[in-house]
């Protein structure tokens, strides 16, 4: 349902099927609702057995890259020589997206859930849960579920653990989260070597989004044809997707459809689109680090992988904002520029250098003493901070100034000639 | 975590009270167990310090340091990296606002200035004269469909505007 609002009939109820619901928190609850017979039902597979059914529903990642989740599973050794590791990564902090923090907050069961499958599936004996440090509620509602399933016995020798993240978006990329677990500084690594081969401790594991793990029980208890069937546009994006929507539109949230439904509808039907008597001038359909579309490739746009990308856009978390004919786009894309700027990890010069100048130079422009050359000098640094650095924090930086340069340059124009009153002081 | 009211405990004069005894070493203990190394266990005590003592000292790095067989250099170099330590004493109550994108083009910035103006912080990071508020500026909090959310201390919530300002400082009074 589209928590905080009641379920649209446009929606497709899969994972967010008890938002809303506090009964479903417990274990008690959660078994009463059909939880953990997906659970039960993994425990009389075989570990290649699980993962081949992921791979056969077409399952992809839901943290961002979207990398096939049942492929990735067969990354892991498949002789057990060392311990193996799963990470949940429940760092959400890409900015529009909000989808996570509601599955831990609403099912946490499903969450523990999935992760068990994984780890039978990885052949994991622990697995550490990486709940950003801001999310103190999802925190302690996580941290009650997985004692009360503990107290039950649910998982038998496999470990659970929590860890608490202490403020860095940086930690949400794969191995600076080992890195952070390990009682280190969140810079991410070089790879490879790749997780499946040195993750968490130097040892093999595989690393997954919360959204990604909550859907896998569904996919065991209902098979996979089930899920590959949903699919409304093309077959390589397959399932349901929670996409949260913020900014200017009238009902934001939560809202739960098909791969491939299309944007304009989630938007102006869904979402009631924007406040009356506005207009929609931009969206970001998947989170801060994908390019930014206009109104006319935001209402042609299909949400899922493909079509995404045909729009010049990425899916990506799927967090999706909105901007109406009342927003700043210099200002707001100054906003997001300064956001990677301050969580740079600063490992890499292109990154720690190109995010600071990119803020610097944005503000300027918003203090009315930009230069002509500024903009080709924005997609030059843009250039250089793209495809350089050890993780992409630095490209996402430059989608949306790229982007935003692209299909907005007459607002940044209008600073940089004096047409538009300074909003910023230099 | 929510910021004590206890005194700083780094000035030189003042007797350092361990952190780890009693019951924080006990919690310390159990979450060791959960690594295979002892350096795991460093975000988590760090955790339980800032719990107990409201901020993060030096000379509470060289005691968690000596706890995790780690150098305090180490230590440091860590809680640096990570912008929900604090290596100062803040005001009792700890407020935190997003002002990114998706919160700003909602209104975040004026949810910023009621707040400073409400508490009598005044300025952003500066505590206010009778040390009951800090307010500070973060990027997304992972809500931006409940614009703004604003922490203060463990406490989470959601879509606080200007006008519901006044009301959510008076409960904190
Ligand atoms: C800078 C940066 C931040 C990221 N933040 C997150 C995050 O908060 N949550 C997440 O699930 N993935 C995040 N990712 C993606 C992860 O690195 C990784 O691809 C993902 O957790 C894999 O899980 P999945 O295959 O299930 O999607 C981030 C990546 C980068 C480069
Ligand atoms: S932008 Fe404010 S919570 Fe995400």
């Amino acid at each position: 349902m589209g928590y905080p609002h009641k379920p649209h009939s446009k929606e497709t109820v899969v994972l967010s099927k008890h938002f809303g619901d506090p009964e479903a928190r417990s274990y008690k609850g959660w078994t009463k609702r059909g939880g953990y017979e997906a659970w039960q039902q993994a425990q009389t597979m075989a570990p290649t057995a699980i993962t081949d059914t992921v791979k056969e529903s077409g399952l992809r990642g839901r943290g961002g890259a979207g990398f096939p989740t049942g492929l990735k599973w067969s990354f892991m050794p498949k002789e057990k020589k060392k311990p193996h590791y799963l990470c949940v990564n429940a760092d959400e902090s890409e900015p529009g997206t909000f989808k996570d923090r509601e599955i831990m907050r609403w099912t946490p069961h499903a969450l523990l859930e999935g992760t068990a499958i994984a780890m039978r599936a990885i052949q994991a004996e622990v697995a550490y849960i990486y709940i950003r440090g801001e999310f103190t509620e999802p925190y302690a509602i996580m941290e009650r579920a997985l004692a009360e399933a503990n107290a039950a016995g649910a998982f038998g020798g496999l470990k659970i653990h929590l860890h608490r993240g202490a403020g860095a978006y940086i930690c949400g990329e794969e191995t600076a989260l080992m890195n952070s677990i390990e009682g280190k500084r969140g810079n991410p690594r070089i790879k490879p070597p790749f997780p499946a081969a040195f993750g968490v401790f130097g040892l093999p594991t595989t690393i997954n989004n919360v959204e990604t793990l909550a859907a896998v029980p569904h996919i065991l208890k209902n098979g996979a044809a089930w899920y590959k069937a949903m699919t409304l546009s093309n077959p390589k994006s397959t399932g349901t997707k929670l996409f949260s929507v913020c900014g200017h539109v009238q009902r934001p949230g939560n809202y739960e459809v098909t791969m491939g439904f299309p944007l304009k509808d989630l938007l102006y039907e869904l979402c009631g689109g924007v406040r009356p008597g506005r207009t929609l001038k931009a969206c970001i359909p998947g989170g801060s680090s994908v390019p930014i579309l206009n109104r006319e490739e935001t209402e042609s746009c299909l949400l899922d992988y493909e079509g995404a990308v045909e729009q010049g856009t990425m899916l990506g978390s799927g967090g999706v904002i909105v901007f109406d004919d009342t927003a700043d786009m210099v200002y707001q894309i100054m906003r997001l520029a300064r956001f990677y700027a301050h969580e740079s990890c600063a490992q890499c010069t292109q990154c720690r250098e190109g995010t600071a100048w990119t803020t610097k130079i944005l503000e300027r422009i918003l203090a009315g003493q930009g230069k002509t050359a500024d903009l080709d000098l924005l997609l030059d640094l843009s250039e250089n901070m793209t495809g350089k650095t050890i993780c992409v924090l630095s490209d996402s930086c430059a989608a949306p100034v790229v982007s935003g340069i692209k299909r907005f340059k007459n607002e940044f124009e209008d600073y940089i000639a004096g047409r538009r009153r300074p909003v910023m002081v230099a | 975590m929510s910021a004590s009211t206890r005194p700083a405990h780094d000035a030189a004069t003042e007797e350092y009270q361990p952190v780890f005894t009693g019951k924080a070493l006990e919690q310390l203990r159990d979450i060791l167990t959960r690594y295979p190394t002892k350096q795991g266990a460093l975000l988590p005590a760090l955790w339980l310090v800032q719990q107990q003592c409201g901020w993060i000292s030096d000379r509470n790095m060289t005691e968690v340091a000596a706890v995790l067989g780690l150098t305090p250099a180490y230590v440091k170099g860590v809680v640096t990296f990570y912008t929900m330590y604090h290596q100062h004493p803040v005001g009792k109550n700890f407020v935190q606002v997003c002002t990114t994108s998706p919160c700003n083009i909602c209104g975040a910035e004026d949810v910023v200035k009621a707040l400073l103006e409400a508490t009598g912080a005044k300025e952003l990071g500066a505590t206010s004269p009778d040390g009951s508020w800090t307010v500070i500026e973060v990027e997304c909090l992972g809500a931006c469909g409940f614009a703004t959310p604003v922490l203060i201390n463990d406490d989470f919530i959601e879509s606080v505007s200007p006008e519901k300002v006044p009301e959510l400082v008076r409960k904190y009074r």
